[in-house]
């Protein structure tokens, strides 16, 4: 049998000074590491649930994002004739889009940030069902009239219900507030497509976007095939959710990438703090595992039990950290998305997957700061052990 | 009957043949026991004197099976230890040896009746008889009040009382004890040598002790003394018997 478990939490318990410093750098290394991780998925999660799966998007052929794009209103007539698409007895649910970046102050810092401005179809809303109107009224349609995003209206001066602004040499009016609940789209500012077209002076008769409402999810392929086998069009057409997902994967891999870099670097720092302290414990109770080991405990014992004891260090660490970092659940922070050029923002997401890669990670940290102690300990000769004051 | 001069069969309890012990200490090499005999029977009570660095100790962890010679032999109850891997010799200790530490070695964050208990995780015993036998020695060292109690809640001769119980809890073969009245009193002293004695002639205990004090010595059936590796000599000369000590 091994030696009692309940040897570990009362030793930790007596050294306790060397033991929460130890708790401490595990503690901080697993905030940071499950803060970056919880960051990097609120920032794909916010991109990938802006995207329908009852959505098709349209792109021009070869185009990896909407700025790139270029479909011809003979091209989005071809779109709406195609099989799978939804219709209501106005017609069918097709929105051309065309997007822009404008600059607006930042609220917190009054530095001018990129504004996704998104020229959308009158039908946008049945097209997108997400997309709600939750203050004001939607725009005209041929009137230069703005509805901005919920995040966009709070991170952005200027942009509130009722006021005027100007970007692109117009004038503009803010007459409603959307959410479309809690994704990109909430970072956006939308109006008239035409209008932004004539504003922005480009051609009136070619988007950069066309998202189609599909009658189901399943009605993708047919329409997907519909429209490539038809020798007029020359455009690639993905699901929304597929596009928004691969949008999100360059700064999420970043954030991971570098998420990971400082994690590993204080975790290198906090597996040193635990081989601090399991090697102070080990000499400081050298007599005791000599003791053991003369009774008759095994190395084997020996080095679980030290085991466990930098295991439960570093589990307290981890939990510390989970716990630190639960605030940040649903904080609302913003960046830059490189696809688009302009700023998303987006809330950390701490989920209970993340949670559990922390204390992971942090039980990873007690193993390699807890391993070479322990055999230390198993290891010393008992005679000469027991002769330690 | 205690021998000295290795001339007996192998029905002794313990057997020592040609125990040779060195050690290195930088360039010196250390000869701390040179070609020692020995010989206890079930029963005996054996002390060991010397000065210090004499290899009391020495021999002591040699015959419990915490140190390995230079060479020779130690067989007890039929069992040749030297040869042991380090497994099989804790195994063997967890069956065979009581250890009494002079510091007495309990365990502080444990209580008395965890460090008492401490020997019979080693066995196949059931909880509830684990308990029984934890408080028949806490009663035999007269501590059965004192279960809940941790180490730095008790006095000297209480702990050693307590090290003392975890040594005969598991009832080993024989009791190793290394200057077990060292951290004491006099008259805690008395009281443990008292509990050892008894320990002896009720329940028939062979005891092996490491002490300076000649007091305590004197409790003992057979004193031995260990000079410069060698035993040299018998405290008791009425002990002695035709080529040993009796």
């Amino acid at each position: 049998m091994a030696i009692p478990v309940v040897y570990n939490p009362r030793s930790v318990k007596v050294r306790w000074t060397s033991a929460v410093v130890a708790v401490l750098g595990v503690a901080g290394t697993v905030g940071v590491f499950v803060a970056m991780l919880s960051l990097a998925r609120g920032f794909k999660a916010t991109l990938v649930s802006s995207g329908s799966s009852g959505n098709a998007l349209v792109l021009r052929a070869g185009a990896t994002a909407e700025i790139m794009g270029a479909v011809t209103l003979d091209e989005v007539k071809v779109l709406e004739d195609a099989p799978g698409v939804a219709r209501t007895a106005e017609g069918p649910l097709v929105s051309p889009e065309t997007v822009v970046v404008a600059p607006f102050p930042l609220r917190a810092t009054g530095t001018d940030a990129n504004v996704q401005v998104r020229g959308v179809s009158p039908r946008a809303l049945e097209v997108r069902s997400k997309v709600k109107i939750v203050e004001g009224r939607f725009f005209r349609p041929g009137v230069a009239e703005l509805i901005v995003g919920r995040n966009a209206t709070r991170t952005y001066a200027g942009l509130a219900l009722d006021n005027a602004v100007k970007f692109g040499g117009g004038t503009w009016s803010v007459v409603g507030v959307f959410d479309s609940g809690g994704t990109a789209f909430d970072s956006e500012v939308w109006c008239d497509g035409r209008v932004l077209n004539q504003v922005y002076h480009r051609p009136e008769n070619v988007f950069q976007s066309v998202t189609v409402h599909l009658t189901s999810s399943d009605a993708f392929q047919q329409f997907k095939d519909a429209v490539t086998a038809d020798p007029r069009m020359s455009v690639d057409i993905s699901r929304e959710v597929d596009y928004y997902d691969k949008q999100s994967r360059a700064l999420t891999t970043l954030i991971v990438v570098l998420g990971s870099i400082v994690a590993t670097v204080m975790g290198i720092g906090a597996v040193f703090g635990a081989l601090n302290t399991m090697y102070s414990a080990v000499a400081e109770r050298s007599r005791e595992i000599a003791t053991m080991r003369a009774i008759g405990f095994g190395a084997a014992s020996v080095v679980v039990s030290f085991l466990i004891e930098a295991l439960l260090i570093s589990s307290l660490g981890g939990a510390l950290g989970c716990v630190a970092v639960l605030p940040l659940n649903g904080f609302t922070t913003g960046a830059m998305n490189w696809q688009t050029f302009s700023h998303l923002a987006f809330a950390f997401r701490v989920t209970p997957a993340l949670l559990l890669w922390g204390i992971l990670f942090a039980l990873v940290m007690g193993l390699v700061g807890g391993l070479p102690p322990a055999i230390r300990a198993a290891r010393r000769p008992v005679a000469l052990a027991l002769r330690a004051l | 009957m205690v021998r000295v001069d290795g001339g007996r069969g192998s029905s002794s309890l313990i057997q020592v043949r040609g125990l040779d012990k060195k050690y290195q200490r930088g360039s010196e090499e250390i000869h701390v026991l040179q070609g020692l005999n020995l010989d206890v029977d079930k029963g005996d009570f054996v002390a060991f004197m010397g000065p210090s660095g004499s290899g009391k100790t020495t021999l002591l962890n040699l015959i419990g099976g915490l140190d390995v010679p230079s060479a020779g032999s130690i067989t007890v109850a039929g069992d040749e230890i030297t040869h042991m891997s380090r497994s099989k010799l804790t195994e063997w200790r967890a069956r065979h040896v009581g250890f009494v530490f002079q510091m007495y070695n309990l365990i502080p964050v444990l209580t008395a009746f965890q460090n008492v208990e401490l020997p019979l995780l080693l066995t196949k015993l059931s909880k509830a008889d684990r308990r029984k036998h934890v408080e028949t020695a806490l009663a035999i060292v007269g501590l059965v009040d004192r279960t809940d109690h941790y180490p730095r809640q008790l006095s000297g001769g209480q702990e050693q009382r307590v090290a003392i119980a975890r040594a005969i809890v598991s009832d080993p073969t024989f009791l190793l004890c290394d200057e077990l009245t060292g951290d004491l009193d006099r008259k805690s002293a008395d009281e443990i040598m008292n509990l050892i004695q008894r320990l002896m002639k009720e329940f028939g205990k062979t005891v092996l002790m490491v002490t300076h004090d000649p007091v305590v010595a004197q409790r003992a059936d057979v004193t031995l003394h260990l000079e410069k590796g060698v035993l040299v000599e018998a405290a008791k000369p009425e002990g002695v018997t035709a080529g040993g000590l009796a």
